[in-house]
């Protein structure tokens, strides 16, 4: 039996790590994959408590967020096409239209 | 050291070598690769913890579909190595740290909220598909039904912004 608290600090470090590639990346694409993988930790720290509390909310929930994800790629990926195809660049740097 | 506990640590490396994986990589793609190779490795771990059903669909939405949409999509537009450009100076300094700072709180703070649970937790808490699916048409049936709109308004937005010309 793995400890829940595994689980939840391995959720927070993926999500962390989402966060720095976030941050750091360029490319659009990439940076709507670092918010899945965000997406992805949380899932992991509601299956986790899901366990610890012997309930199936939690996993009810993981699957939602589930479809609310496909829902958000399928508008996300888009709008990168249109971005590309408006600024012929995918890096964000380059869509500063709102900027100062 | 039990056997569980060995799973885990192996699924857990392999899961955080793909995060890093998707930050180093400088090519979308070699990106999107590394991020099913985490979720693939999420869903060991959700099996690890009896939630079956959660690894099925994380496997087949995630792994499956919404991936291939990625893929795809880098491939259509044909999304090279990214270029540099001039960094954000202020995400330069402040960002690594502030993010290692919050990993650090999240970490503290979510490991701490289970001390009050371990009393509780029993070992082969499993979750059954069954009880899962009665849960879901039952109590979270209007929930469940509200995602289909989602989905539905989803697709019709992705058509609208996707399409070259106006209808």
């Amino acid at each position: 039996m793995v400890p829940t608290h595994y689980y939840l600090i391995l959720s927070a470090i993926l999500f962390g790590l989402g966060v720095v590639a976030f941050i750091f990346r360029r490319n659009i694409i990439t940076i709507f994959m670092s918010i899945e993988l965000m997406l992805n930790a949380v899932n992991l720290a509601f299956v986790a408590f899901s366990q610890a509390w012997n309930r199936l909310d939690g996993q009810v929930f993981v699957l939602f967020v589930i479809v609310v994800a496909a829902a958000e790629a399928a508008v996300g990926l888009g709008i990168i096409i249109l971005i590309q195809r408006n600024r012929q660049s995918l890096n964000v740097e380059r869509v500063d239209l709102l900027k100062l | 050291m039990n056997t569980p506990l060995i799973i885990f640590f192996v699924l857990a490396f392999t899961a955080i070598l793909g995060a890093l994986s998707l930050i180093l990589q400088r090519h979308p793609i070699h990106s999107a690769l590394s991020l099913i190779v985490v979720m693939v490795a999420l869903a060991g771990l959700y099996l690890l913890m009896g939630a079956e059903f959660v690894a099925a669909v994380q496997i087949i939405v995630y792994g499956g579909a919404i991936m291939v949409l990625f893929v795809f999509v880098i491939m259509l537009l044909n999304a090279g190595v990214e270029e540099r450009t001039n960094f954000s100076k202020l995400a330069g300094w402040a960002g690594l740290p502030l993010a290692v700072a919050l990993m650090g709180v999240l970490a503290a703070a979510v490991a701490r909220s289970t001390d009050r649970v371990q009393a509780v937790t029993q070992a082969g808490a499993t979750a059954p598909t069954k009880a899962l699916s009665v849960l879901l048409f039952q109590e979270f049936v209007y929930p469940f039904e509200l995602t289909s709109f989602l989905i539905l308004v989803a697709i019709l937005g992705a058509i609208v912004l996707a399409q070259r010309e106006k209808i």
